[in-house]
């Protein structure tokens, strides 16, 4: 009976406490800035034709957020977050997975999705809301979902999705599939109950869940030393008794490294594992927000030395993957094309206005009905104030 | 009297507060140094001291469960929730321990200096998780206050009444009027009345409810039904728990008519309570059905905002439907 665990353990007759920061968690890192690998490195399994599509993904994913950033404050688009700085960590892990395998995100995960493929006109889309938005134009832009791409709908309210994709990984598991599911959140997010909730569940049920914290530094405008008194995120994983790993989070060759393990971990033994990714949020924390309000530039200058991007680029440039010249025609054609499918998207009609009322009900009740009929009638009368779906009745 | 808008008279107001009582303090996700997403408590943290204004960890069940213990121990919580959509994790605290402290412990402790300030409501693309108008869940607990400003003066009168009251109030702000809505404001200390309708306007036809945001749509209806002859009383709630059923119920009691206005969707919405109330209350003089113009029965949408708001066309129609009734 494990009811008798607390009596093991070494005894001692004084008080011996145990600090909270004792518990030492290395980080692993695999690749330098320069593109060099470190002496001794465990390469994860890595050919050339994934590191360039890990590369393109990465890619796509700058051009992505610079355009769209842009977009925004031409005032094109109501609202954008970029994952600047940080994009190794999303694109890493989601590398690291089986194209089958469930991924539950919080929002600066688009990595993910373009590497699983997400086209660019369904990005657009639903940043548009356009009536091809596969969420049909109910969400703030950025909060993307794909049931093909196994890629659960982004939801706003934090740490939702964390004990979500204890119970996800659960059904996977009696499905007998060999199929995980990764869980995204920041260090924020990890504050919340939600938090402890999900963890705690997947370590006592066994669910083969990989938690991937992005631990960027902020949350909004408050740093981690307002956020957690700990050591990281990771340390927390040992107290739920969960395998856990911290990786630098801007070291894609790690990342990748970090999530084949502990996707091979978790199958095999289903069980889940945290893995903590250190980076840092280069940008702003949405269109929002405006970061000079809390940190300064130095403090910005430090780390955007720091470049995932250029240090794979580094890397491949050294095994001959790579060379300038593709990555110039590389980054020009995704301007291009970013930029044409955003004139494309905006002015791609929005909703039907049906689509007020489905999808709150498998079925809309009688009384939705009626609320949609009324409203109709309303517009009817006054066209001129709803522009939007006055002509299309 | 000063300029101020809706956000710098609540900074204005939680300044004097802070300023009268040494153990008031302020705290929640981005409040320090940053002053809040939205700027509320800009300046705070510098006059005040990290101790008396500070960032929270995020999470609200922890903001809030924090914010029962503060005030159980006798200091001034003002807890903030960033966006009132982001109340619900902190639902069991607010629910079964604010509003119950006092009542389950035969009054040997209680949480009444606490004050929970919430941004709520649409007109903001903000889609379905940044526009909730989460009262109604609120007030069908007892224990609880709930309020609502509609502009600057009684953002300020309110939120120092609501600070200074000795029971768990929530106070629920428009965040579409945090800036838009600009009006003279006292620069001295002042409070309005907690629990007290205000008659914005006082006409003979008909009488139109609302609070918040809604305030100017039910203004700007009723300047189209005049146009058309239609005499409006105006009412603006503020306060949603307790409420003014004298207020209301003398007003109906004069213009025989009674029309609702909320953003919130109308199944279980706030309307159908004082709906009630006031056909107990005014049976005799009603001379039409009371209306509701509420929010649709659906989450708040996002490329359809426009279309689910209860604007003024719509609580135009309602009105003259009301009148010709
Ligand atoms: C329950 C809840 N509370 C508050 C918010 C508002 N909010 C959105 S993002 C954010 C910060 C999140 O920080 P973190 O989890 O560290 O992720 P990062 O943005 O740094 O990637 C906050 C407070 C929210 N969306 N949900």
């Amino acid at each position: 009976m494990d009811t008798v665990k607390y009596q093991e353990g070494r005894v001692v007759h004084q008080v011996e406490a145990i600090d909270g920061h004792s518990v030492e968690i290395p980080i692993l890192k695999i690749l330098k800035q320069d593109g060099s690998v470190y002496e001794n490195a465990d390469m994860p399994a890595i050919e050339q034709e994934l590191a360039t599509k890990i590369y393109k993904t990465l890619a796509f994913h700058r051009v992505l957020d610079e355009r769209m950033t842009a977009s925004q404050r031409q005032g094109r688009l109501s609202f954008y977050m970029s994952a600047l700085g940080e994009e190794a960590a999303s694109v890493g892990s989601a590398a690291g997975l089986d194209d089958n395998d469930m991924i539950m995100a919080q929002y600066r995960e688009q990595g993910a999705l373009i590497f699983r493929g997400f086209s660019l006109e369904n990005f657009m889309n639903q940043m548009f809301s356009n009536e091809k938005d596969l969420g049909k134009g109910r969400q703030m832009p950025i909060h993307y979902g794909s049931q093909e791409l196994n890629y659960m709908t982004v939801s706003s309210p934090l740490g939702t999705q964390i004990p979500q994709a204890a119970g996800y990984a659960y059904g996977q598991k009696l499905k007998g599939n060999k199929q995980c599911t990764i869980c995204y959140f920041g260090e924020g997010a990890a504050s919340e109950g939600d938090f402890h909730a999900g963890l705690n569940m997947a370590a006592v049920q066994r669910s083969p869940v990989i938690f991937f914290c992005r631990n960027n530094g902020y949350a909004i405008s408050t740093p981690s030393s307002e956020q957690f008194a700990g050591n990281g995120i990771a340390s927390r994983g040992v107290g739920y008794g969960i395998r856990t790993i911290r990786v630098d989070g801007n070291d894609l060759l790690a990342v990748l490294k970090a999530t084949q393990d502990a996707r091979h971990y978790a199958i095999e033994n289903n069980k889940p594992v945290i893995i903590e990714a250190m980076s840092y949020r280069l940008g702003a924390h949405s269109t929002s927000d405006d970061p000079s309000g809390y940190r300064t530039r130095e403090e910005e200058a430090k780390y955007a030395d720091h470049d995932p991007i250029l240090r794979m680029k580094n890397w491949m440039l050294a095994n001959k993957w790579w060379d300038e010249t593709q990555e110039e025609e590389l980054f020009e054609t995704y301007r291009k094309d970013v930029l044409a499918a955003v004139k494309v998207a905006e002015v791609i009609e929005k909703p039907a206005i049906e689509e007020l009322i489905t999808d709150v009900y498998d079925k809309a009740p009688e009384h939705l009905e009626q609320q949609l009929a009324d409203l109709k009638e309303h517009i009817k009368k006054y066209p001129d104030a709803y522009p939007v779906t006055a002509g299309r009745l | 009297m000063a300029q101020m808008n809706l956000l710098q008279a609540i900074n204005n107001a939680l300044e004097i507060a802070m300023t009268e009582n040494e153990s008031a303090v302020c705290f929640g996700e981005d409040v320090g140094h940053f002053g809040g997403v939205f700027r509320a408590t800009s300046n705070l943290q510098e006059k005040f001291g990290k101790d008396r204004c500070f960032n929270t960890p995020l999470t609200e069940q922890g903001i809030m469960g924090f914010a029962n213990g503060l005030a159980a121990q006798g200091s001034v919580p003002i807890a903030e929730i960033q966006f009132a959509d982001y109340i619900f994790p902190a639902f069991d605290q607010i629910v079964n321990e604010s509003a119950k402290f006092r009542y389950r412990s035969g009054n040997e402790f209680n949480v009444g200096n606490l004050t929970i300030r919430t941004p709520y409501g649409g007109g903001i693309a903000g889609g379905l998780y940044h526009s909730q108008s989460p009262e109604a869940y609120f007030a069908h607990t007892p224990g609880l206050k709930i309020v609502v400003p509609r502009n600057p003066y009684q953002a300020k009168g309110l939120l120092l009444a609501a600070i200074r009251d000795k029971n768990p109030i929530i106070f629920f702000e428009p965040k579409k009027l945090y800036r838009a809505s600009v009006g003279e404001v006292p620069e001295e200390d002042y409070q309005l009345p907690l629990g007290k309708a205000e008659v914005v306007k006082n006409g003979t036809d008909i009488t139109l409810l609302g609070w918040g945001a809604q305030m100017e749509t039910i203004e700007k209806s009723a300047e189209m039904a005049e146009k058309q002859g239609v005499s409006c009383e105006i009412i603006d709630l503020r306060s949603i728990l307790p409420w003014d059923v004298d207020t209301v119920a003398a007003s109906v009691q004069k213009t025989g008519r009674l029309l609702i206005n909320h953003e919130a969707p109308l199944t279980g919405g706030f309307a159908g309570e004082i709906a009630a109330t006031i056909q107990d209350k005014c049976f005799l003089h009603l001379e039409s059905p009371i209306s509701r113009v509420c929010g649709l029965d659906t989450p708040f949408p996002l490329a359809h905002e426009k279309e689910y708001m209860p604007d003024e066309l719509k609580t135009f129609e309602a009105i003259m439907a009301s009148v010709n009734y």
